[in-house]
């Protein structure tokens, strides 16, 4: 019987699944330098390489589903066959390099190009980088970096996922992830829930699990068992599975179990995430990002174009509520119409609700165009600006809302100082919506993508749990709504915490509703605020779980 | 030697797909083309590489130059589609 070892991490996607554990390959490192008797068979075999890099890339161009990716793969196997390169690899043999390092430089002239030109050319390195890590893999006879494709289902482990390895992660093999570091707004954590794959992150040790062991996940309690037998495996999987149909049974509106009710809302990007909404029962929508519509453009999307993107999704939420945030460009989201290239610090630059100090216009189209879409549709629609800070700010966007004819303004709370004035923001806002995992960075001053400083953007944070209680309080002496739309809302075991610090609704994936539902089922209103008081005054993140019986 | 000098016209620059459909066009001209950015070096037009590593912008003047049978048609069809905003038919 093989040894079973328990690990633990974070679990940011709740599920249980087990398989063979596969790993991202490393990037190989290089090895001493050769000496080259024969030029030409050194030129032939780094040429071969790279050919064989091209026929990969295209032959996964050719099965890939999503033009927009089978089209970045094409370009990226024109560079792996571009003659020049080629032409700096015999140079490089005939200065005496062997084919492994010929490759690595001739690479390297491109890569130094192509920072040195900055912005999008910046951004391409990564590519390059790809394309030298998969030859320099095939010349040392290694399997090439990247997500393992190996025709079966298995766990996927990692250092820690890039947003590039999301392309290559089949739904159909990969069961479950599990990364030694980030935290839970990392890439893996976000991918992990849009694919509904159990995840578990900030898991030490999991990098030393030989290939193909078998290992359970529990992406709930945050549990990595490896080497445990098959039966035991599928008893867990199994087991799993009847409590999580049991929780998706429960249906209709949030309410604690005495009857104190919380909206139970769903983030969307389009129209194509509503009947994932309406499967799990939302009661409408408390987050439509209106950034599809703008990404890649290089100009701004005409109102008509806008008109009918959100109608769309206002009339699949008819007589629900449906909030949408203008629109969120900036920092993580930088859109080309904008120009918003050469920021040194673009997190703390002109995003959000700030675009509108140089581009009033982009602002009163789109609310011109979400206002007309109402009309269309009859849907009760509320508006809310993104990185609002001050309350000059939320009145301005509100009057801009108004003017628009659109009855319902409101701010989100991302900014630490918008939370400290919540009170007096809603004296000019209709309700507030917080944004955790941009309030976390702000508060924490800790990068949203940066994995070593997870434990800092866990939201289990006191003080992000304060600074929620103050919009909360705000939002109960008010008598006005106050939201959650980050990834918080989605934790179950933090959803009563967050009713008891007056959040009265929670916006999250829709595949996260079900859970949340089953867990304010569980307590009572005075429950709720118990824990919350208790989760304040702990005096970490781990404390905070603790006293909430975790 | 024949010789057309133009400003990169689209908006995102010669990169991605305008790069891609240039870098194309210039593989199927009958004649080795090279391009260059002011003085410096002149590259493979059809390498796609070299073409991305000008870090060429919307507005920057570049010149391509060929020789050989039908050098002048194949640089004033190149030059054209150079001097086109590629990036207008996104939708």
């Amino acid at each position: 019987m093989a040894e079973v070892a328990g690990l633990s991490g974070i679990g940011v996607c709740a599920g249980v699944a087990a398989g063979p554990l596969l790993r991202i390959a490393d990037v190989p490192a290089l090895p001493p330098p050769v000496a080259v008797t024969d030029a030409e068979a050194e030129i032939a075999r780094a040429s071969a390489a790279l050919a064989e890099v091209v026929a990969f890339l295209e032959h996964r161009a050719d099965r890939a589903t999503d033009e927009t990716v089978a089209e970045v793969l094409r370009a990226e196997a024109m560079m792996a066959g571009d003659e020049a390169l080629l032409d700096g690899v015999r140079d490089h043999v005939e200065g005496g390099a062997d084919a492994v390092h010929a490759v690595s430089l001739a690479f390297g002239t491109y890569r130094e190009a192509f920072e040195a030109a900055g912005g999008y050319l910046a951004e391409r390195v990564a590519d390059l980088d790809d394309l030298r890590n998969r030859a320099v893999a095939l010349l040392l006879g290694r399997p090439m970096p990247g997500v393992p494709q190996p025709g079966h289902p298995y766990v996927l482990a990692a250092k820690d996922l890039a947003p590039a390895d999301t392309a290559d992660l089949d739904p159909a093999q990969v069961m479950a992830l599990v990364t030694e570091v980030g935290g839970p707004t990392s890439h893996t954590a976000i991918l992990a829930r849009a694919l509904g794959l159990p995840a578990v992150v900030s898991c030490p040790g999991v990098l030393d699990i030989a290939e193909g062991t078998l290992v359970l996940v529990d992406g709930a309690t945050g549990r990595v068992d490896a080497g445990v037998e098959q039966s035991v495996a599928e008893a867990a999987v199994r087991g799993a599975a009847e409590v999580a149909a049991a929780v998706a049974a429960l249906t209709g509106p949030g309410q604690t179990s005495d009857g104190y009710g919380v909206k139970l809302l769903a983030n969307v990007g389009s129209a194509k995430n509503v009947p994932a909404a309406d499967e799990v029962h939302a009661e409408g929508v408390g987050l439509f990002r209106t950034e599809l519509l703008f990404l890649d453009r290089t100009r701004e999307p005409g109102r008509d174009e806008q008109v009918e993107a959100y109608r769309e999704v206002f009339s699949a939420m008819r007589g629900r509520r449906v909030v949408i945030r203008t629109l969120d460009a900036g920092a993580d989201k930088p859109l080309p119409f904008l120009n918003q290239e050469g920021e040194p610090n673009p997190a703390l630059g002109v995003r959000g609700l700030r675009v509108a100090r140089q581009r009033p216009e982009v602002l009163t189209t789109q609310l011109a165009a979400i206002a007309e879409a109402r009309a269309q549709t009859g849907a009760d629609v509320w508006v809310m600006a993104p990185m609002v800070s001050t309350i000059t700010e939320a009145a301005s966007f509100a009057a801009a809302v108004r003017e628009a004819g659109l009855p319902r303004a409101g701010v989100m709370i991302e900014v630490p100082a918008a939370a400290l004035r919540a009170r007096d923001l809603l004296r000019v806002v209709d309700f507030l919506s917080i944004g955790t995992n941009d309030l976390s960075q702000y508060t924490f001053a800790a990068d949203r993508m940066c994995g070593a400083l997870a434990d800092l953007l866990d939201p289990w944070q006191p003080a992000l749990l304060q600074l929620i209680g103050i919009c909360g309080e705000a939002g109960r002496a008010a008598g006005k709504p106050v939201g959650v739309c980050g990834e918080a809302a989605a934790d179950a075991a933090l959803a009563p915490i967050l009713v008891g610090l007056g959040v009265t609704s929670l916006s999250m994936s829709p595949r996260a509703v079900p859970a949340v539902r089953a867990a304010l089922a569980g307590v009572t209103e005075a429950d709720c605020r118990r824990l919350a008081e208790l989760a304040v005054a702990a005096p970490d993140a781990t404390g905070a779980r603790k006293a909430a019986g975790l | 030697m024949p010789t057309r000098t133009v400003a990169v016209g689209s908006a995102s620059g010669l990169h991605a797909r305008p790069a891609k459909i240039f870098v194309e066009a210039a593989a199927a001209a009958p004649v080795k083309v090279t391009i260059r950015v002011g003085d410096k070096k002149p590259v493979p037009a059809k390498s796609m590489l070299s073409v991305l590593a000008l870090g060429a912008k919307q507005g920057t003047e570049v010149t391509l130059e060929a020789e050989g049978d039908g050098a002048e048609q194949a640089l004033t069809e190149l030059a054209t589609l150079l001097a086109t905003d590629l990036d207008a038919s996104d939708g």
